[in-house]
């Protein structure tokens, strides 16, 4: 997909919901509550990412994939079959909106790749990472064709339009799932492009992202050092991509790679006792071109939990509440009392202080 | 004395193994099977001694600074690379460059050395750095030298070779070469004239061939008896007028 | 017979009427240009380099320096100092020296670049009141950290890092040898590294002891000439550096002349008094890359693994792959010096004509390491005509973990860059080694105007970032988003790797 576009820039409004107990929730929830920050949005894009929502097909990777025209499709379904044992493809279920006139060719397909490795290309892949690299290629090199969900039981539905549109789109009130993350989009300069929306995904990485990274183009010159191909040019992708690199291929833990991307300030290092110092130091030193700097907040949904952090210096908003076994991130708290009136404990997590929500195993 | 069996070591631990020992005291150590190991007594120092069976790697004694090392067999290229102080006593052959910019100690080889040996050469008042070889050399035999002493001695003879090779002392701008033999104005650089060995050059020579041919059981007087030239820089600059100011 | 036929440069002229024959120029010249004939000051002018040292000292403001109004018969090809240098071989035989950069009018890249700022849409910052970080680390830095779960439950390191060398901005002093320059020039380089928390570089000419103390704040090198190289030098600092060769005169050597080798010089690098220091080109002990590892790693040896070993090469055309090589042969950190660094003495015909800029060199560098995946085995360092903080942000856009400064700092310490270096008659007290010059450069004074130097330049820097919106200066570093040209051809912007200004 060579979508040639300027960096994308956006103001944005988020939400996300976990379950620890996976209990599972209809999307109508986050949908009401997005839709009720309607001034952080402008029409210009919209998208919710949910785990839990494909049980029937939880081993498979379900890929969603956008095409601009049906030769996009062809070649890339001819790719597939090469290499992918499919299990089950169709076209995304939608309901016509209003608001919403044209839209990409849209179909999702649950597949995992061919056992005899030898079968296919890069045998010497492990099944995580062939499947990203299909993803870079379908999304680098074929063009008009655009993967936007690729993990094991979980789905990422977005593109124009407002929320309200988006979810009725792609019939959100109708897929359960125990982690839900939502985003409304205020771009300023892009195209209203499908791919464009959050949230971004890989795997089973997914981002929403409110503010700018203004760190992008080294966060993105250090990614493609490790293969990663940035075709989209929005700096929420680096998120993604980012946390795939730090925690499943690096092996770090959440909370160490959520450190090293709003890392300590030097003035904290200096005053933190040795053995401390020394792990900080090390971490900055290291992944100082990972450093997300800039104003954001981001809400990461990964198949066990959801991490809610924000930058450095608190340059974008981000609210926490839990009530039982809930518990809810969002830009706004009146987002989370929409849904939830009463919640048992509400703050303000501090600046690059994560937020870290594991699902009970 | 202690012995270190370096049978398939690498360098790396070889040589933490012996800086170790070193730094608890140790003043005698043996090592054992050692074929290509590099850096061996590399920045070392202290009064140990060190002596090694088979052939060591390169840069051998590189920035030693005290040590005495013992080679039974050949040696490689680098001897004694910016070395400051000590010795290194070799019973075989040496490979190229040996004491590249030394600053001062010894390095006896008993044999034939190679090209660019003994090449910026350093010395300073009473610290003067002395390379003896027993054999021939290769080309540059003193390039760039500043300081010290080269002694090449064609003991032996056993080739048709000439002594020296080419580009004898080029560059040189202090300290002082003598050969056992006769010298090929033809093959010595253009900064270099050769004097014959006056009283008080013989006296520091036998004060250096003394210590040599203890070092391999020679005897002194047959190895004074050959005839020496010394070669010295004609000029402390030898380039002052290559320049335009 | 004629005198010479070679024009001088500059026209030395005194105001009779305002000089009160107080003789300060006589004193204060280290060239001789002015003596006393008993009555006045009597000029000398083809000795005038135009340093200006008599220009400041005179309390009348009676002396005039001018670039000398006879030149050669204005021609467009043959310029002013094409025949003047031939005149001067045809009565010498003589290589023309220089010191100093080029001065030659080749196309600065730095003058094309603009860079970024935030408005609306992502908030700059302001520097003055909030965060604003500009350490930095130079060493080799693992690809990832390893943690494990200690018994309290919390992560601890696992991985062992590399030996890295601590910066507070990233800035370093750049390699000037004691003998090029003064003990006090690099004393007062000492000072200011110190109070900085940055590092000077001794240069090739070894380590006078009244240095040893800022070993903290000194990274010690080793040239082909070896001078003052022993176990104790090499683990003085906090990092050592192979020099292969200098921006000003790549693939030539360093040459000292005689006249800067009095007793205390030659006592440092061990070699006679007054003999010309030569440390050609080639280490001789390195004529391949494999050669050069067996160098790192002699030294490596001899530091414990304590130190990175840096190794600093000039910008030649081929920089990328040799940087690779250089990476891959085991050195912490590359330092590339650009075709416009400073010497003490190069001949002009290579200092002029060889080599490439900075600003493509470090752009094809950092490029060809992301490409290989190596980025991370070792940092950058950039030097070779940074003019200003807007040329080091460029050039860490661009990819540089840091610069190094060199002439910039000699500007603070009184050099008003006339280029005589390899004279050794600096009436500055800076590229000499006469005693009644050095005196003149005070340490202790003139570390403090270094000092402000670099403050200024670092607040500078601080405000960069704060109008990128960006907060520590790992989120400016190769990120040439931030970057656009002007001006430039389509193939100048491919090598930068850069969009042109309105994309």
């Amino acid at each position: 997909m060579s979508h040639n576009f300027q960096k994308d820039i956006s103001g944005c409004g988020l939400i996300g919901i976990i379950n620890k107990d996976r209990t599972r929730i209809s999307g109508s929830f986050v949908t009401k509550s997005l839709c009720l920050m309607r001034d952080r949005g402008n029409g210009l894009g919209a998208g919710y990412a949910a785990y839990g929502v494909y049980p029937k097909y939880k081993d498979l990777y379900a890929f969603h994939i956008m095409y601009d025209e049906p030769s996009a499709q062809r070649d890339t379904e001819e790719y597939l079959k090469k290499n992918y044992y499919i299990e089950k493809k169709e076209p995304m279920p939608t309901a016509p909106v209003e608001g919403i006139k044209i839209h990409p060719i849209l179909y999702r397909y649950f597949v995992k790749p061919l056992s005899e490795k030898a079968e296919r290309e890069s045998a010497e892949l492990e099944d995580d990472d062939f499947v990203v690299k299909t993803v870079m290629k379908i999304n680098s090199e074929i063009d008009g064709a655009y993967v936007f969900s690729s993990g094991k039981d979980m789905a990422v539905f977005k593109g124009v339009g407002m929320p309200g549109e988006i979810a009725r789109f792609f019939r959100i009130d109708e897929y359960e799932g125990y982690i839900w993350t939502g985003h409304t989009r205020f771009p300023t300069n892009t195209p209203g492009w499908w791919g464009g929306a959050h949230p971004f995904t890989l795997l089973d990485w997914s981002i929403v992202h409110n503010g700018e990274i203004s760190s992008y183009g080294i966060n993105k010159r250090y990614l493609e050092m490790y293969g990663y191909k940035l075709t989209l040019l929005t700096d929420t992708e680096v998120v993604a991509y980012l946390f795939d690199l730090l925690v499943r291929r690096h092996g770090l833990d959440v909370l160490t790679a959520c450190t090293a991307l709003a890392a300590p300030f030097w003035k904290n290092v200096d005053t933190m006792h040795d053995e401390e110092k020394e792990a900080m130091t090390a971490l900055r030193v290291i992944y100082g071109s990972a450093l997300l700097n800039g104003p954001f907040s981001i809400l990461f949904g990964h198949k066990n939990g959801l991490v809610g952090f924000n930058d450095r210096i608190k340059l974008r908003p981000l609210v926490a509440a839990t009530k039982g076994k809930t518990v809810y991130m969002a830009s706004e708290e009146s987002a989370i009392r929409e849904i939830c009136p009463s919640p048992e404990k509400i703050w303000s997590p501090r600046a690059g202080e994560p937020v870290i929500v594991e699902l009970e195993s | 004395m202690l012995t270190i069996d370096a049978k398939g070591v690498y360098y790396r631990e070889l040589n933490q193994k012996v800086r170790e020992v070193v730094s608890k005291g140790e003043k005698e150590i043996l090592l054992k099977n050692v074929n290509g190991q590099y850096y061996i007594g590399d920045g070392l120092q202290g009064d140990v001694k060190i002596t090694i069976e088979g052939v060591p790697g390169n840069d051998l004694a590189a920035f030693m600074d005290g040590p005495t090392i013992i080679i039974k067999a050949n040696a490689q290229d680098n001897i004694g690379n910016t070395m400051n102080s000590g010795k290194v006593v070799v019973h075989g052959n040496a490979g190229d460059v040996l004491g590249y910019g030394m600053r001062g100690g010894k390095l006896h080889i008993r044999g034939d050395v190679g090209y660019r040996v003994g090449i910026h050469m350093k010395g300073y008042k009473k610290q003067i750095p002395v390379i003896i070889a027993g054999g021939k050399a290769g080309d540059f035999f003193g390039e760039y030298m500043a300081g010290g002493v080269l002694i090449l001695l064609n003991l032996d003879n056993r080739d048709d070779r000439h002594i020296t090779g080419d580009y004898l002392g080029t560059g040189m701008h202090g300290g002082t070469i003598f050969i056992r033999g006769n010298v090929d104005k033809g093959l010595c650089g253009a900064e270099v004239s050769i004097h014959e060995p006056i009283k008080d050059d013989i006296a520091v020579l036998k004060g250096y061939l003394a210590e040599y041919c203890a070092d391999f059981n020679l005897n002194l007087s047959d190895v004074m008896s050959g005839c020496f030239k010394k070669i010295i820089p004609t000029s402390l600059r030898p380039y002052g007028n290559l320049y335009a100011y | 017979m004629f005198r010479s036929l070679v024009l001088p440069e500059f026209l030395a002229k005194i105001d009779q009427v305002k000089c009160i024959r107080c003789k300060r120029c006589i004193q204060n010249c280290g060239w001789s240009v002015y003596s006393w004939s008993g009555d006045k000051v009597l000029i000398d002018t083809f000795k005038c380099v135009k340093c200006l040292r008599c220009y400041h000292y005179c309390p009348e403001e009676a002396i005039a320096i001018l670039d000398n109004p006879v030149r050669y018969r204005n021609n467009a090809n043959w310029g002013f100092y094409n025949i003047r240098n031939i005149k001067k071989q045809a009565e010498t035989g003589g290589i023309p020296l220089t010191g100093m950069g080029s001065d030659m009018p080749y196309p600065v890249l730095f003058d094309s670049l603009l860079i970024d700022a935030c408005q609306v849409t992502n908030p700059s910052i302001d520097p003055l009141r909030e965060p604003m970080e500009l350490r930095t680390y130079l060493g080799k830095k693992p690809a990832k950290l390893e943690f494990e779960k200690g018994k309290d439950g919390k992560q601890k390191l696992k991985t062992k890092m590399p030996p890295q060398i601590k910066l507070e901005m990233p800035f370093i002093f750049a390699p000037m040898s004691y003998g090029s320059i003064s003990l006090n020039a690099q004393k007062t380089l000492a000072i200011a590294a110190k109070e900085l928390g940055i590092v000077m570089n001794t240069g090739e000419g070894g380590l006078h002891e009244d240095i040893y103390p800022y070993r903290d704040n000194i990274i010690v090198q080793v040239a082909s000439g070896r001078f003052g190289v022993n176990p104790d030098y090499l683990n003085a600092g906090v990092g050592v550096e192979i020099k292969i060769g200098q921006g000003a005169k790549p693939g030539i050597g360093g040459h000292l002349p005689g006249e800067k080798i009095p007793l205390d010089v030659a006592k440092t690098r061990m070699i006679p008094i007054g003999t010309d220091a030569l440390s050609p080109a080639p280490q001789h002990d390195i004529y391949s890359i494999e050669d050069l590892r067996q160098l790192i790693f002699a030294i490596k040896e001899a530091t414990d693994y304590a130190k990175p070993v840096s190794v600093k090469i000039a910008a030649v055309h081929n920089v990328a792959a040799i940087a690779s090589g250089i990476v891959r042969a085991g050195a912490d950190i590359v330092y590339i010096d650009g075709f416009r660094g400073g010497t003490g003495a190069a001949p002009s015909i290579i200092r002029d004509h060889l080599g490439i800029p900075i600003e493509h060199a470090i752009a094809a560098v950092d490029d060809r390491l992301r490409q290989e995946g190596i980025r991370n085995e070792a940092s950058i360092i950039a030097a070779g005509g940074i003019r200003s903080s807007a040329d080091a942000a460029k050039v860490i856009a661009l990819g540089a973990d840091a610069v190094a400064l060199g002439t910039s700092a000699l500007i603070t310490m009184g050099c008003t860059v006339c280029g005589k270096c390899y004279t050794g008659n600096c009436s500055w007290g800076i590229t000499t080694q006469k005693p009644e010059l050095t005196v003149r450069l005070d340490p202790e004074v003139y570390s403090e105007r270094l000092i402000n130097m670099i403050h200024a330049w670092s607040h500078e820097l601080k405000e960069i970032l704060g109008a990128l919106g960006i907060n520590a200066v790992e989120s400016l570093r190769g990120s040439r988003e931030r970057l656009r040209g002007v001006g430039l051809d389509a193939q100048t912007l491919d090598i930068l790797g850069i969009k042109p200004a309105g994309r």
